[in-house]
């Protein structure tokens, strides 16, 4: 406070006295631009503390407490379970710690074909874009609508196209193709998993094909020709300069896309309602269901903190590989 | 240079497969795209008995019907209000915000820079899962301690929507603002302005197409949040996302209603993303892929 007030003063005073005025305002000039950052910075930092800093930690001292929704009014007064929670969690024997597992193993799986799929489709359609066409323009604006599209008002529309009777999806299968003998369950069994991936892919790839995109115009004209001039064909010059130049891109590209898609709730959440099938039963709704649900929240709290390290891990070790990766491809 | 030497082969051009295998893809993925786009649309103009039955490509009878019942079945109204203002006042102010910090972070060297951009970056690997309690948990004290309600009010979802877009606008902005000049905002200084006439008046209109590309951002996570939304929200307060499941919880299952609803609050933000998606590709390439 002291230190900012004179810098102010000198500001109003500073236009009257062109004299006076360099020896009195160097001292708090200097103050007020080592001030200046971190005053900039002060709401984003303020913000980030109270909606995501401090609630992480608080969830991290809940994951030792036996919090039920007795102890929600006064939630410090919860007694503490040590590692209890964490032992239930990890026990995958038992039924909490066993459906905690399948639940994660399926998030990797899906998470990865998700993942892989939107990655593919996305750089394919940009790739194909990248050269001027007729229509370009309009299917560029038409493959952006799902991204574009409010989560809940495309996921709602695929649980009408999933539906057992009066859906699209059977209709075509089953009545138009006849690949199927009966009419499938796409929203409950193991189909789930389909369905979940498909809706994830069709909202997901959008978005690495924008990025992706946006990677492709950062690259030299002059690649392209040189190439050319040597002899290389289109499907050389993608693999040789297109692909390579992506990397960086891709490297961001990708790890945004499996931390999204990991922590995914709105997609399941809209598809399936509180309760995920089996099948598709992917971690966030998991939690969010032991915690809100059943109520219990210490439990929930350790498997959130458990859900933090497997990412903060796989991150730090993707990261890792990446960037060395990167590094002797420069050599 | 040498390309206009050898004019005839420097446009070389791609060979037969690029073209058929281009065609057949975007053919595909226009299919994949568009079908849930279509169905959306034409369910919006069916009757009732058209999507309780079989699915039908065609409606037996077109009709607008369902738009004008979407507005009795559910206040939708009132949810599209809530959903503007805390959609509208997070964008708001989550761009500003980032315009501020992303300018400290391209233009000043400080001590605590690099644990700053990393921190706020790194909140975008927590799941939502884990913070959601203990948030609720803050607000409910805040209000009990301050009176402040933030708990079930739309200033309590503005607060934590715009911290959802912070983190990614920050990062992009600093790219954007790096791609600007440091001469033009020096020259800003040397004739008077101060830091913040120098950022508003030079760096923030030379960065126009990241700041919009920014703001589609916010706006688009803000007006699809759906978890925060369905814990947060009130009767009052409740925006669009938990709003819109109500067609669904009646013994009827009102599909075409729902369609014209998810309709209707979609057209706003894909008009507003399509029409200024040529910053966002804009504000991506000089931002954040650089």
């Amino acid at each position: 406070m002291t230190t900012t007030a004179p810098a102010e003063a000198d500001l109003h005073d500073s236009p009257s006295g062109a004299a006076e005025r360099t020896p009195r305002f160097r001292r708090p000039g200097r103050l007020r631009r080592i001030g200046l950052p971190y005053l900039l910075l002060l709401p984003a930092l303020i913000l980030e503390l109270l909606v995501h800093l401090v609630p992480m930690v608080m969830g991290m001292v809940m994951s030792f407490k036996e919090l039920t929704q007795f102890y929600i009014r006064d939630w410090g007064a919860a007694p503490w379970a040590g590692l209890d929670n964490y032992k239930v969690s990890v026990d995958f024997d038992a039924p909490v710690g066993e459906a905690l597992l399948r639940s994660f193993l399926i998030t990797v799986a899906f998470t990865v074909l998700s993942v892989g799929l939107c990655w593919l489709i996305g750089t394919a359609a940009a790739i194909y874009l990248q050269d001027p066409f007729r229509g370009r323009g309009l299917l560029r604006a038409l493959f952006l609508v799902p991204y574009a599209l409010p989560v809940y008002a495309a996921v709602i529309t695929w649980v009408f196209m999933f539906q057992h009777d009066n859906g699209l999806v059977n209709h075509v299968l089953h009545d138009q193709l006849g690949l199927t003998d009966k009419p499938s369950f796409w929203l409950i069994g193991d189909n789930s998993f389909v369905a979940l991936l498909v809706v994830s892919v069709w909202k997901g790839w959008p978005f690495a094909f924008l990025i992706v995109m946006a990677g492709l115009q950062n690259i030299p004209k002059e690649q392209y020709e040189a190439a050319a001039l040597d002899g290389a064909g289109m499907w050389q010059q993608i693999r040789r300069i297109t692909l390579p130049s992506l990397r960086p891109v891709n490297q961001v590209l990708v790890l945004v896309l499996f931390l999204w898609t990991f922590n995914d709730f709105n997609t399941p959440y809209v598809l399936f309602g509180k309760t995920a099938p089996e099948a598709a039963d992917l971690i966030s709704v998991h939690i969010y269901q032991a915690s809100f649900v059943t109520w219990n929240f210490g439990t929930g709290s350790a498997m959130s903190v458990l859900l933090l390290l497997f990412l903060l891990v796989v991150t730090g070790v993707y990261l890792l590989l990446t960037s060395r990766g990167r590094k002797t491809a420069d050599v | 240079m040498s390309s206009t030497s050898q004019a005839p082969r420097s446009p070389m051009a791609p060979p037969r497969s690029f073209f058929w295998s281009r065609r057949i893809f975007l053919t595909l993925l226009t299919g994949f795209v568009l079908v849930p786009v279509y169905v959306m649309v034409s369910s919006s103009l069916k009757p009732l008995a058209d999507v309780t039955g079989k699915f039908r490509w065609l409606p037996s009878e077109l009709t607008i019907r369902p738009y004008i019942d979407i507005w009795s079945t559910i206040p939708l109204a009132r949810y599209f209000v809530n959903s503007l203002i805390v959609a509208g006042a997070a964008t708001v102010c989550s761009v500003v915000i980032a315009v501020f910090a992303a300018y400290a972070v391209s233009r000043y060297d400080f001590r605590g820079k690099r644990v700053f951009t990393v921190t706020v970056l790194s909140t975008q690997m927590l799941p939502g899962i884990l913070f959601l309690l203990p948030l609720f948990l803050i607000y409910v004290n805040i209000g009990n301690a301050t009176g402040i309600a933030l708990f079930g009010s739309r200033g309590g979802l503005i607060l934590t929507y715009l911290t959802f877009s912070l983190p990614f606008s920050i990062w992009m902005l600093i790219g954007y603002f790096d791609s600007v000049p440091r001469d033009l905002d020096e020259a800003a200084l040397v004739d008077g302005c101060g830091p913040l006439g120098a950022l508003f008046r030079v760096v923030v209109p030379a960065a126009i197409p990241g700041i919009v590309a920014v703001a589609v951002y916010a706006f688009m996570t803000a007006w699809g949040e759906v978890l925060f939304a369905s814990v947060m929200t009130n009767d009052t307060t409740r925006t669009l996302a938990v709003g819109l499941q109500g067609y669904s919880t009646l013994n009827n299952v009102y599909w075409n209603q729902i369609m014209a609803a998810s309709l209707v609050v979609s057209v706003p933000v894909v008009a507003g993303f399509l029409l200024l998606q040529r910053y966002l590709v804009a504000g991506l390439t000089a931002g954040a892929v650089k």
